[in-house]
């Protein structure tokens, strides 16, 4: 995979899943040529095989089938996310956000990932995927506290089933990986997602959060937003494997490969794997192609390392417009509906604005309150340190 | 959370027992004692571990609760941080101190931070054991005193005990906790024995608090985990000298017990911190510059330090010269400023 380009037009199926075969048995002995003693062919790498091409469904005959109410709801929450992600970019030339790393662009596949999951099931996001984050249902306000600078977490994880936003690449991978494993273990019908990115499959713990899950069969799904770099560095220096999805067969869970401005087949994909993850038949690879339109944060100039015709490209392929395309094609949506989404959107945004205007309360003596369950005494004798600090700029 | 004490109608025969077979009665112990209680790591499962610690655990609470894993201690780690964040109290094993760091980023980026990050709601208590430190001929690899790199990290208990009763009264008590705790096992005292029970109820000791294993006078000896016995070794001899060594067993580096270490420091008005890991930038470092901070004044020599040189770690025909031992200890007690009294 040379270059990151739209998907043809063609359109592929998703590839037949089959269930593994019984090992096969040694041939006999008697040529006194045999397989190594104790060698068996394992599982047939071949269903685990990827599509050929990103799987897709906007624009194909398949598409006719999809639920209006799902289409409608996938396009609210594009326009609501790429207007979080606007506003949110916005935030930061305002000093408002510390930094913000937009998915503009790749809406479809935060969208997908956050409504494809059910009430039980984890997230685990990277700090990209603040959208997948609030289409969950977290507030929009407190998924921007890590950005925002006021503390590392501005939500409660276990309110909404969604991990802590991770900077360490791929280190919340092998976490999903344990907290799905746990919930087999505890016999609960619970499966965790796990988004990372093309580069962060370089990452070791990409490797082994993968191993273990297959190991232990665990109800896990990585979800890989492939948008063409890691910062500066394009797929071709992270990877030479035939593509993302492919690394799934070395591991044997099944690998896919999708359209990821494609908002109902990232969907259909991402909903097929939750639910033979929950059905026990474990975990699966998931590779979205996707293209991070905007640099990699508001401190990045994107300039430096790709052409604008590239970009040209994939805006003529956003998730946004082909999802719309379909909605009015279907006439599943007019300009009243239309605006009204819009209108939904803008509110948001307005209250993001409002928010963020607003200075955070902060109490520094908070800094010695979640180190330890208890105090140390080391830390109690620094919070008095910085009480007394704090007394004497009070006193001036 | 899970209460530390065996069944109370149990006779308490006390008989000796291996280090090694009071911290498999704590795991077995808090297998029993607590349904979230697993433990996972390489070799755990059938072998028993490399070192036996986790003999016989799998085959009595089976291998979802005691479990073999790929052999990967970033993902050994990594997946505990999951099963605690649902909810269970994984007890990991790094096979050795040195093959314990392809976890390092797991450890410091969200195990000893994740209360912090969540603003205290997500604790994960995790026990890491770490079999650490030198002594027993191992080749490249097998024998780093790893302390140093834990206890410069905040929101990780850094524990190592010393005796056998320690080992299973603090194994409990770092399983018991809600807090990450890296359990350091000094892999040259697991075959150290002692008249232990495992029927009596066992004393579980708090967290952060350090113990004066023998009393004196002259000057404090300030150790922990398998430094004990050649402090308390050179205490012994020193009394040749006419020393009356006092010895303290820090048992935790994190919390660290500055009350008890001040107060013995106090009343002797001399101290040696004695470890075999490398001196500089080591636990020493911290633990004579607390000294000196609260006991100035009590002083009456410069706070010294005994530890392995700065080197990375010799091979085993040559590593009795790098490790600290009674001679080098008590070489260190005499230039304790005697001659100014």
């Amino acid at each position: 995979m040379a270059r990151l380009s739209p998907p043809s037009p063609a359109a592929a199926g998703p590839a037949k899943r089959s269930a593994r075969p019984a090992p096969k048995p040694p041939e006999a002995a008697g040529s006194g040529h045999t397989p190594p003693p104790g060698w068996h062919a394992r599982i047939d790498p071949a269903p685990l095989l990827p599509e050929p091409e990103p799987y897709r469904l906007l624009g194909t005959p398949a598409a006719r089938d999809l639920d209006p109410a799902l289409l409608r709801r996938l396009y609210e929450e594009l326009v609501r996310g790429r207007r979080y992600n606007r506003q949110a970019t916005a935030l930061t030339q305002q000093g408002r956000l510390a930094v913000y790393p937009s998915s503009t662009g790749q809406e479809a596949c935060q969208v997908a990932a956050a409504l494809a999951l059910r009430p039980q099931d984890w997230l685990f996001p990277s700090y990209r995927d603040t959208l997948a984050v609030v289409a969950r249902g977290v507030d929009p306000v407190q998924a921007l506290t890590l950005l925002r600078g006021d503390w590392h977490t501005g939500y409660d994880p276990r309110a909404r089933h969604v991990a802590p936003l991770c900077t360490p690449l791929a280190t919340q991978l092998p976490h999903a990986v344990g907290l799905a494993h746990a919930a087999r273990l505890a016999g609960d019908d619970t499966v965790a997602l796990a988004m990372v990115g093309d580069g962060g499959t370089s990452e070791g713990d990409f490797h082994e959060a993968l191993n273990f899950a297959a190991v232990w069969r665990a109800p896990v799904v990585f979800l890989i937003q492939n948008n063409g770099f890691a910062i500066s560095v394009p797929l071709e220096k992270q990877t030479a494997a035939p593509s993302l999805a492919h690394k799934a067969v070395g591991y044997g869970m099944p690998g896919r490969l999708v359209d990821g401005n494609d908002a109902p087949a990232v969907h259909q994909v991402l909903t097929e794997a939750i639910e033979r993850a929950a059905a026990g038949g474990g975990p699966t690879l998931v590779e979205a192609v996707t293209y991070r339109i905007d640099a990699h944060t508001n401190a990045d100039d994107a300039t430096r390392y790709r052409d604008a015709a590239e970009v040209e490209a994939w805006c003529a392929h956003d998730p946004i417009d082909l999802l719309e395309r379909e909605l009015r094609d279907r006439n599943l949506i007019d300009d009243a509906e239309s605006k009204a989404v819009a209108d939904g959107a803008e509110a948001l945004a307005a209250r993001l604005r409002e928010e963020m205007n607003a200075d955070p309360v902060l109490d520094p003596m908070e800094l010695f309150d979640h180190v330890y369950a208890e105090q140390t005494t080391q830390l109690r004798e620094q919070a008095a340190q910085l009480r007394a600090e704090l007394d004497a700029e009070e006193d001036r | 959370m899970s209460t530390a004490t065996a069944p109370a109608s149990a006779p308490a025969t006390r008989k000796p027992a291996t280090m090694a077979q009071a911290l498999r009665q704590a795991l077995r112990d808090a297998l029993a004692d607590d349904p979230h209680v697993h433990v996972m790591g390489e070799d755990v499962g059938t072998l028993g571990g490399v070192f036996r610690i986790t003999d016989g655990l799998t085959k009595e609470f089976g291998p979802d609760r005691v479990t073999d894993t790929p052999l990967a201690e970033a993902g050994i780690l990594g997946t505990a941080v999951g099963m605690a964040m649902y909810g269970l109290r994984p007890v990991v094993e790094m096979q050795f101190d040195a093959f314990a760091y392809p976890a390092l980023e797991q450890l410091i980026s969200h195990v000893a931070r994740m209360r912090n990050r969540t603003r205290g709601a997500m604790p994960l208590p995790i026990t890491i054991r770490i079999p650490y430190g030198g002594g027993i001929g191992g080749v490249e690899h097998h024998s780093d005193s790893s302390e140093a790199y834990y206890l410069h990290t905040p929101g990780l208990h850094v524990v190592t005990p010393a005796t056998v009763a320690d080992a299973y009264g603090l194994l409990r008590a770092s399983i018991a906790s809600d807090d990450p705790v890296v359990f350091l096992e000094p892999k040259r005292l697991y075959w150290s024995k002692a008249d232990w029970s495992s029927d009596a109820p066992q004393s579980v000791p708090p967290l952060g608090r350090a113990v004066v294993r023998r009393t004196g006078r002259s000057a404090t000896l300030i150790t922990y985990g398998p430094s004990l016995p050649v402090c308390l070794e050179a205490a012994e001899a020193g009394r040749q000298e006419g020393w009356e060594l006092e010895v303290v067993d820090l048992r935790s580096l994190v919390p660290f017990d500055d009350e008890t270490v001040c107060a013995s420091v106090r009343r002797t008005g001399r101290a040696v911190v004695v470890h075999e890991s490398s001196g500089f930038g080591g636990a020493g470092a911290e633990i004579a510059a607390r000294v000196t901070e609260r006991c100035f004044h009590h002083l009456e020599a410069p706070v010294l330090r005994v530890a392995g040189f700065d080197i990375p770690y010799p091979p085993p025909m040559l590593e009795r010269y790098h490790l600290p031992g009674v001679d080098r200890v008590l070489d260190a007690v005499a230039r304790l400023q005697w001659e100014v009294n």
